[in-house]
């Protein structure tokens, strides 16, 4: 009995979607501009954080030796904060390497390089680069080197300048800035998904409450509460399937469209690639999302008109 | 099989619809309630269908009270009543066969079942011909058969009709008339809300009374009075 009512379920809910072409149609095209919304706040959210990401990379920290610091000294203090929570990696240019990035940044300046060429020695010392995971985290890795700047073998100060004190307002304001954009970017993302599902839901209402009259014959007929809400709700999932369709063909064109733009102004990151690469989490999102909005609106709005 | 005992329903700006309603129906009795409009007769339907509940008093259907049990026991008592309206209740977006179909769906009977049973009942109505139609391509007289058809199809205890003819022309009204009579043959229950005098003078079986929301006459074998 359970797989005939079932079957007499998923065909009277078809038909019902089938015959009522109008309503239907206005109800999956609400639903497509929502779940569009829900799949366009996925790429916004992936164009946010691959900007946010670039600009991360750009800021790091240099700590530069003196002429006289030891490898082994600079390679203790790099091993030192390799183990940091905060770092992500710290890179360590020698003085040769310096002085070859001085003369191919000053390549064409011929008098700076014939004045390096009167110097006995390498005037450079050697550096690390080190890059935070976070930005706010700078702070603290400048802090750990100050309480390491005399700890050399010989007890030499070997640290010559971190640059981080020059950088510092620049720094703290990215690092604001990121923070900010991260909470309007998830602010705004939550008050859309809030507003579509609330304008689905209440177009899935309003569906219903056009067959009211339906329901309360269905109930005087003897129909079960189960028999009575199942074909909508097979409604609400027919809604939520065809919209999620139409939104992934809809995605395709305009991603195509827009993608090169986006490439060129958020940090290389392609639309239509990320599109392509992640097609099946898209899809299972919109998908998702449409089938689970199909189903509890339906489900809500039918339960009001069952009350016995 | 079903008692109504000491029925009141006060609507909230103190308009009393029905009141000290007390009465009892018997299995394969034919029951006429007659009284002008508003007299109470369709409240007095809907309190019995738990469409509406009473502001007082209680009804039982074979001894259970209906506004007293669950969601799932009064489901089953409404599969055993078939019922019929002035206004028909057809579902507007399925055809003659399918609005005939549903019932029987909704009461758990088999494909086999309803693909013999619903060309039958449609015959015995005599509509065979517009089996596909759905409701709005039906008259007045059609759509209120197919109800009936609807109604009898499962076979019920008991069958409602409330104001069946009220639409319907003289020969249409006659028609259903012997239709009700007929499954009233059959051995079901038939309880009849009417204000048309011929019909009520025709069935010739027991009428009951109402004005302004009271029973006034209760006669075995009455004539409509009023």
């Amino acid at each position: 009995m359970f797989w005939t009512n079932f079957k007499r379920i998923m065909r009277a809910g078809g038909v019902h979607f089938w015959r009522n072409g109008v309503v239907s149609l206005a109800s999956v095209l609400v639903m497509t501009v929502t779940l569009f919304v829900i799949s366009s706040l996925i790429f916004m959210s992936a164009l946010l954080q691959a900007t946010l990401e670039e600009i991360k990379g750009k800021v790091d920290v240099n700590i530069y030796f003196n002429t006289q610091a030891s490898e082994e000294d600079i390679f203790s203090i790099r091993d030192s904060l390799g183990a940091l929570p905060e770092v992500a990696n710290a890179e360590y240019i020698s003085r040769e390497q310096a002085l070859e990035d001085f003369r191919e940044r000053h390549k064409d300046d011929f008098l700076t390089l014939q004045a390096l060429e009167e110097l006995d020695d390498n005037p450079l010392g050697a550096s690390l680069n080190i890059r935070a995971k976070e930005t706010s985290q700078y702070e603290s890795i400048a802090r750990f080197l100050e309480s390491r700047q005399a700890l050399s073998e010989s007890g030499d100060i070997i640290i010559d300048k971190i640059n981080y004190y020059q950088n510092k307002v620049v720094i703290d304001r990215l690092s604001r800035v990121i923070d900010g954009s991260e909470k309007i970017g998830l602010t705004i993302t939550v008050a859309l998904i809030i507003i579509s599902l609330v304008i689905v839901f209440n177009t899935i209402r309003l569906t219903i409450y056009i067959s009211r009259e339906e329901i309360s014959v269905m109930k005087l007929v003897g129909a079960s509460h189960m028999y009575v809400r199942g074909p909508f709700i097979i409604e609400g999932i027919l809604y939520g399937l065809i919209s999620s369709f139409l939104v992934m063909v809809i995605l395709y064109p305009i991603t195509i469209w827009i993608g090169d733009i986006t490439e060129q102004f958020f940090g290389g990151i392609n639309v239509f690639d990320y599109y392509v690469e992640n097609f099946g989490e898209i899809f299972l999102i919109t998908f998702g999302s449409g089938v689970l909005l199909g189903i509890t609106s339906s489900f809500l709005a039918v339960t009001r008109y069952l009350k016995k | 099989m079903i008692y109504f005992d000491n029925i009141h329903k006060i609507y909230r700006n103190s308009l009393i619809v029905l009141e000290d309603i007390n009465f009892s129906v018997e299995r394969g009795e034919f029951l006429s309630i007659v009284g002008h409009s508003g007299a109470g007769k369709t409240t007095l339907l809907k309190i019995l269908l738990a469409e509406e509940r009473p502001t007082k008093g209680s009804v039982f259907f074979d001894s259970k009270n209906v506004h007293q049990i669950d969601g799932t026991d009064m489901t089953k008592i409404r599969q055993r009543i078939g019922t019929v309206f002035q206004d028909f209740r057809l579902l507007p977006d399925k055809t003659a066969y399918e609005n005939i179909a549903f019932a029987m769906e909704a009461a758990g009977r088999s494909d086999e079942e309803i693909s013999v049973n619903v060309p039958n009942v449609l015959e015995l109505v005599d509509l065979n011909d517009k089996m596909w139609s759905f409701p709005g391509e039906l008259s007045g007289g059609e759509k209120q058969r197919v109800a009936i058809a609807r109604a009898i199809v499962v076979e019920p205890d008991v069958l409602i009709a409330d104001e069946p003819t009220g639409n319907l022309d003289p020969i249409n009204t006659y028609e259903i008339v012997q239709i009700l009579k007929k499954i009233n043959d059959l051995g079901s229950t038939v309880i009849l809300t009417t204000h048309n005098k011929g019909v009520v003078d025709s069935v010739e079986k027991r009428v009951i009374t109402m004005e302004r929301g009271r029973i006034v006459r209760d006669d075995k074998e009455g004539k409509y009075v009023l």
